[in-house]
């Protein structure tokens, strides 16, 4: 395999990238700064959470430019990952309820 | 290389299915890039496990959890800034997933002195954010007593999961500072210019994934 293969790209667009996770990094830290509070606090962290784990993957690991084949052994796992998150919440707010009912604490 | 680069070619999912049953390799990539993208997949369902786990102990826990925008604020100058370090790691290591990206893009540029400059660049930040978190963790230990079974703030989970995730995490980056350590001066030597510098990619790969985690644990675990 040669070396001229590899990923090449304008750095322009690293750059651009890099100045959009500051930016991305700095809202979701005032999200805690200003204290805010519940749904809101929840979707935006996870709003700004999302945007800077996809550009990271898509520009900076060169996800974007790979071919299906690879795109699709590295996210379809990531299905069964949801499912045990999914599955674990149910599990936690039962346990939770089942320690308030019967230790009283 | 050339003639078969073009069996490469059908996008989509006519694409995959030409990729897998044709007389060639599935993935048109170095192997070791391969088995970088086989193993940073494996190590998302640890961490994944990880926070999740934390997810479900957090959500079972009777007693209040501690608030992390409290627990990990500084006093600086006698303003009360809330959860300021841990900002500063996290742009520390967006800026060594920056300059990582520089790197790679001036390894298959041939620019060697470059690519030295800037992985060392990386190596530098990723060891002063694992610097930061061992500011954090004496922090969090002696001065806020907070052990891994106990804590005076609240949920005695806290201080496992904590210390397991971002233990972890931190791990994971002084690894990947040695790792590049040992590209940059094997780069610097000379020893992959017949080979070519996909190796520069594949570490770059394994650090922008030392970013990524994080990236889920700063939203998880602190903002949450």
């Amino acid at each position: 395999m040669s070396d001229v293969a590899g990923q090449q790209h304008p750095i322009g667009i690293y750059l651009k990238i890099w100045v959009l996770l500051f930016v991305l990094s700095t809202l979701s830290y005032l999200v805690d700064y200003f204290q805010l509070e519940g749904f809101l606090r929840w979707t935006l962290i996870l709003i700004f959470m999302f945007l800077k784990a996809g550009f990271i993957v898509a520009i900076f690991m060169h996800l974007t430019w790979e071919r299906l084949a690879l795109k699709m052994t590295l996210l379809l796992p990531v299905i069964a990952i949801i499912v045990l998150i999914a599955l674990m919440a149910i599990e936690g707010e039962y346990v939770n309820v089942t320690r308030f009912q019967f230790f009283d604490r | 290389m050339s003639e078969s680069k073009s069996s490469y070619s059908a996008p989509g999912l006519e694409g995959v299915v030409d990729d897998w049953s044709a007389d060639k390799q599935a993935f048109d990539m170095p192997w070791g890039k391969l088995m970088m993208w086989i193993f940073l997949l494996s190590d998302t369902f640890i961490f994944s496990i990880f926070l999740t786990g934390y997810m479900n102990v957090r959500m079972s826990a009777t007693e209040a959890w501690p608030n992390p925008s409290e627990v990990f604020a500084l006093e600086i100058a006698g303003v009360h800034l809330p959860l300021l370090l841990i900002a500063i790691m996290t742009f520390v290591l967006i800026t060594s997933s920056g300059t990582m990206a520089m790197a790679v893009n001036y390894a298959y540029r041939g620019d060697r002195r470059r690519t030295v400059m800037f992985m060392a660049l990386t190596a530098l930040l990723g060891a002063s954010f694992v610097g930061m978190q061992a500011f954090e963790w004496t922090k969090l230990i002696v001065e806020e007593g907070v052990r891994p079974w106990s804590n005076p703030m609240g949920a005695s989970q806290f201080g496992s999961t904590f210390f397991m995730i971002t233990g972890f995490h931190g791990m994971h980056v002084t690894a990947g500072v040695i790792y590049l350590s040992i590209v940059a001066r094997k780069v610097g030597r000379g020893d992959y210019e017949r080979k070519g510098y996909a190796i520069v990619e594949i570490t770059g790969l394994y650090w922008h994934f030392v970013d990524l985690v994080w990236v889920f644990i700063f939203a998880f675990f602190y903002l949450w």
